[in-house]
């Protein structure tokens, strides 16, 4: 791996469709082509169940009407829409709202040990944001759970299921970058085998993203080490646009510290938050659904009471989330796993004692912009163009189902829905002669440029400090609450990042499960993301969802009642209009957000 | 100060395995083993390990920590230390490719061979299939599987036998699907593991119970597959053809 790489000397394997990502969504698009006849593989930097699907604990939010057989997928889909803060697209939700019974029904037809009721049905539990009737019957309890383990349960399930259709697996393979044609089409990828280094050029129809979340952009994140954003930092560097890239969840609960999820279950279940003098001070912000409210919603105010002195702890530097009176019963049966989480990272017993907790950056509701096939598409003079041969799903892709903000649930729905729906539309396609032209030697070569530098430095920065250099940074100016000043000192730090992470020294040149090659190739990605999400957040010169400006403090529907549109080629931003045209139904209005 | 010693092995430079030696500063908190390793390689960028949730949940960082099999990430140092030392080796048994990463390739052909996927041919509901919350707790303790392999890697029959024997961690999604009301392919699954080795290598030495991260038990899953198989029409082919007695 240490010569100089070309299209000459590397070998080629072609593929019908190729997916990119073996979580939950690259996993789901297989299954759905495995039973095609298509040649398909995944490719995983992991094995497939060390994905980060593994780590969702709370549930997948639908409308199976088990816990309410009167609940309806539209006050579903209205809950998610008012989530989104009113920039989710209207047709995508309805896609999956409606849609998402069926994709739970599979899961369990295929194994998934989903809890139940008495009844027999699946277990749902009330989680934030949920509500019946269009906001006007109460809470709703519409997230089916494996008690807190859903995500392993489903990823494992997904897993197992490929097996048993035969998928075909490329595990412990990195993707370096997408492979264009002179036509702008993308015809594969770069990728590696991390055991034995062979590079070999991964010919295909079709190309998924399925790559996940980036959140390690952040330095306290509830993600997994492996959440680089691959996908994204790939197609950026291809030119390809990202969408709505400054909304970045924060979760209210990641484990003071440690920055492990605390489930949204817990709250679900009957917990709630109290600050350093024991309030309940979510009861001040959303009077209410309290503790239920929306997610950014939540966030917000414990980073509020933490800013104005109430939080616990020797530095009032978090909140605590409460317990111990659901008792050892409900805690032991329905979160199993968080008071095995809560023991290991913050030594505390939630039967006894309450939880240390801070919102800790949890989802990328930006992405790859797609329809609803998981076609992607990009800006060519202020026009949406599909790129041939690009899907995305997942939380890779931006379809856009969560616009500003996510609700608790919809992230596993959305990445068996529409990694579903990519799997058929990539089979429809290819079977009526689809598909893209063949890549030039040269075409290859340049996707092989990333490589063939960071394998013949000889002098440059080290991963590791870049890396922290770069976090520090997300965290400082791009978190909870956002300023214009801040941000635009955040920019420019990037910049200098920018150069240092395209100057990296990669001191272990040897072939063998490098792992600190991965790490580099990893961090570029991340400096993608990072930069993208910068530019985007310092534009939206308003605060929607989780963009909570101190400057633009307020939500500014006559300018930026749209989607933000990143174009790397200039680094610039443009908006796109959100679709209010749900095919049956009326669309939902935008109105004032309140909990 | 921490001396710690670590099993090093690059295939491309050592011609034998061998233990490095590195000292640090003994860390003011209590850190988990993975942190420990993370702090090695901003100054050793060569150490190689697997890690992904960093919470326990995903099955990457399983290795041998002063003698015991565990992940590294919900493995404290105060938990492991002896002293100020502490010996970071690879899973025992299968094969390693570099450092502290083994090649687990037995160890998921075993998962494949017992069929870890549900299995009813019959037509499915419009909506789920249901199950009574107490069958469905009889999933329980078996699902939550992570298949890091800390169990079969500390099994000395699976050293023995990784190519006959199942293993504790395959064996227990056996009876995680001979256990599921929702299966129908009980008898076959049973007449898969009816021979001398998939089962009756596990002759209860419990080290699989003392390694499993999650709490779970492989050898009760086995003692319930092995009643199973007695009780069963297919116990006679239990003592096998090659005379090897259970």
């Amino acid at each position: 791996m240490t010569n100089t790489i070309n299209a000459n000397n590397i070998k080629t394997l072609e593929f019908d469709a190729l997916i990119i990502g073996g979580g939950g969504s690259g996993m789901r698009t297989s299954l759905e082509l495995a039973k095609s006849g298509l040649k398909t593989a995944v490719v995983s930097k992991v094995f497939p169940t060390r994905s980060h699907t593994v780590s969702a604990q709370g549930g997948i939010t639908c409308a199976i009407q088990s816990a309410d057989p009167n609940d309806d997928w539209r006050w579903h889909m209205y809950d998610t829409v008012k989530g989104a803060d009113f920039i989710g697209d209207q047709d995508a939700i309805e896609y999956m709202c409606s849609e998402g019974p069926k994709a739970v029904f599979e899961l369990e037809h295929m194994g998934l040990p989903f809890s139940r009721f008495d009844n027999g049905r699946i277990y749902q539990r009330p989680f934030g944001g949920q509500s019946k009737d269009f906001g006007n019957g109460g809470q709703a309890a519409r997230t089916c759970a494996a008690a807190d383990r859903t995500g392993h349960a489903l990823l494992h399930t997904l897993y197992q299921n490929n097996v048993k259709e035969g998928s075909n697996f490329l595990n412990e393979w990195f993707a370096v970058d997408l492979v264009k044609n002179s036509k702008n089409e993308v015809t594969g990828v770069i990728a590696f085998s991390i055991e034995s280094g062979e590079v070999a050029h991964l010919k295909a129809q079709a190309t998924v993203l399925a790559t996940g979340g980036a959140g390690r952009i952040y330095a306290s994140t509830t993600n997994a080490l492996i959440n680089t954003g691959d996908g994204l930092g790939m197609s950026l560097r291809s030119g390809f646009a990202a969408q709505d890239m400054e909304m970045w969840q924060f979760h209210p609960t990641g484990i003071y510290g440690a920055g492990s999820l605390v489930t949204e279950g817990c709250r679900g279940e009957g917990g709630y938050l109290i600050n350093g003098e024991g309030e309940r001070f979510m009861e001040r912000y959303a009077p209410n659904v309290k503790d239920l409210a929306g997610r950014d919603v939540v966030a917000r105010s414990m980073v509020l009471e933490i800013l104005e002195g109430r939080g616990c702890g020797e530095d009032k530097d978090h909140v605590f989330l409460k317990l111990d009176h659901l008792g050892a019963d409900v805690l032991n049966s329905k979160l199993p796993g968080i008071c095995e989480l809560s023991k290991t990272f913050a030594h505390v017993d939630p039967v006894y004692h309450p939880i240390p907790v801070v919102p800790t950056c949890h989802y990328m509701m930006g992405g790859t912009p797609t329809n609803i096939h998981g076609q992607a598409f990009t800006r060519v003079n202020s026009e949406d163009v599909i790129v041939p041969g690009l899907f995305a799903a997942g939380e890779a892709a931006c379809v856009s189902v969560h616009g500003a903000n996510r609700l608790g649930g919809n992230s596993l729905l959305d990445l068996v829905v529409f990694g579903r729906a990519a799997g058929m539309y990539i089979q429809k396609e290819l079977k009526s002669g689809g598909g893209v032209d063949s890549a030039s030697n040269s075409d290859i070569d340049n996707s092989l440029e990333r490589l063939n530098r960071l394998n013949e430095s000889n002098t440059g920065y080290d991963v590791a400090s870049v890396k922290k250099e770069l976090q520090t940074c997300m965290q400082n100016y791009f978190g909870v609450f956002r300023r214009g000043e801040f941000m635009e000192k955040g920019v420019s730090e990037l910049e200098e990042i920018r150069n240092k992470a395209e100057n990296i020294y990669l001191s272990d040149k040897s072939i063998a499960f490098n792992t600190s090659r991965v790490e580099a190739l990893e961090l570029q990605n991340l400096v993608e993301v990072a930069e993208a999400t910068a530019i985007s957040a310092l534009n939206r010169n308003e605060s929607r969802g989780a963009h909570a400006r101190d400057d633009f403090p307020e939500r500014d529907d006559e300018n930026w009642l749209c989607h933000s549109v990143f174009d790397p080629n200039d680094k610039s931003l443009s908006k796109r209009v959100v679709n209010f045209a749900p095919n049956t139904m009326e669309a939902f209005p935008p109105k004032v957000r309140v909990y | 100060m921490l001396k710690i010693n670590i099993y090093r092995y690059n295939p491309e430079e050592d011609k034998f395995p061998y233990m490095k030696k590195y000292e640090i500063e003994k860390p003011q908190k209590d850190i988990m083993v993975l942190d420990l390793l993370h702090l090695l390689k901003e100054s050793d960028s060569s150490l190689s390990f697997r890690r992904s949730c960093r919470e326990g949940v995903c099955g990457s960082d399983g290795m041998n920590i002063n003698g015991k099999n565990g992940l590294a990430c919900i493995t404290a140092l105060s938990e492991v230390l002896k002293g100020d030392r502490i010996d970071i080796r690879p899973l025992p048994g299968l094969p390693v490719i570099r450092d502290l990463v083994v090649d687990m390739t037995q160890f998921y052909n075993q998962y494949e061979k017992i069929k870890p996927f549900l299995q009813n041919d019959t037509s499915p509901p419009e909506q789920e299939r249901l199950q009574s919350p107490a069958d469905r707790d009889k999933l329980d303790g078996l699902y939550e599987c992570i298949l890091c392999a800390c169990c079969s890697t500390s099994c000395p029959s699976f050293w023995w036998n990784p190519d006959k024997f199942v293993g504790p961690a395959a064996l227990l999604q056996a009876y995680r699907f001979l256990a599921d009301t929702r299966d129908l392919e009980k008898d076959s699954r049973l007449d898969d593991l009816a021979d001398p080795f998939s089962v009756y290598r596990c002759h209860g030495i419990m080290n699989c119970v003392a390694a499993c991260p999650k709490g779970l038990n492989p050898n009760k899953a086995i003692g319930e597959i092995k009643t199973m198989l007695l009780k069963g029409k297919n116990s006679k082919n239990i003592i096998a053809s090659d005379g090897v007695t259970a």
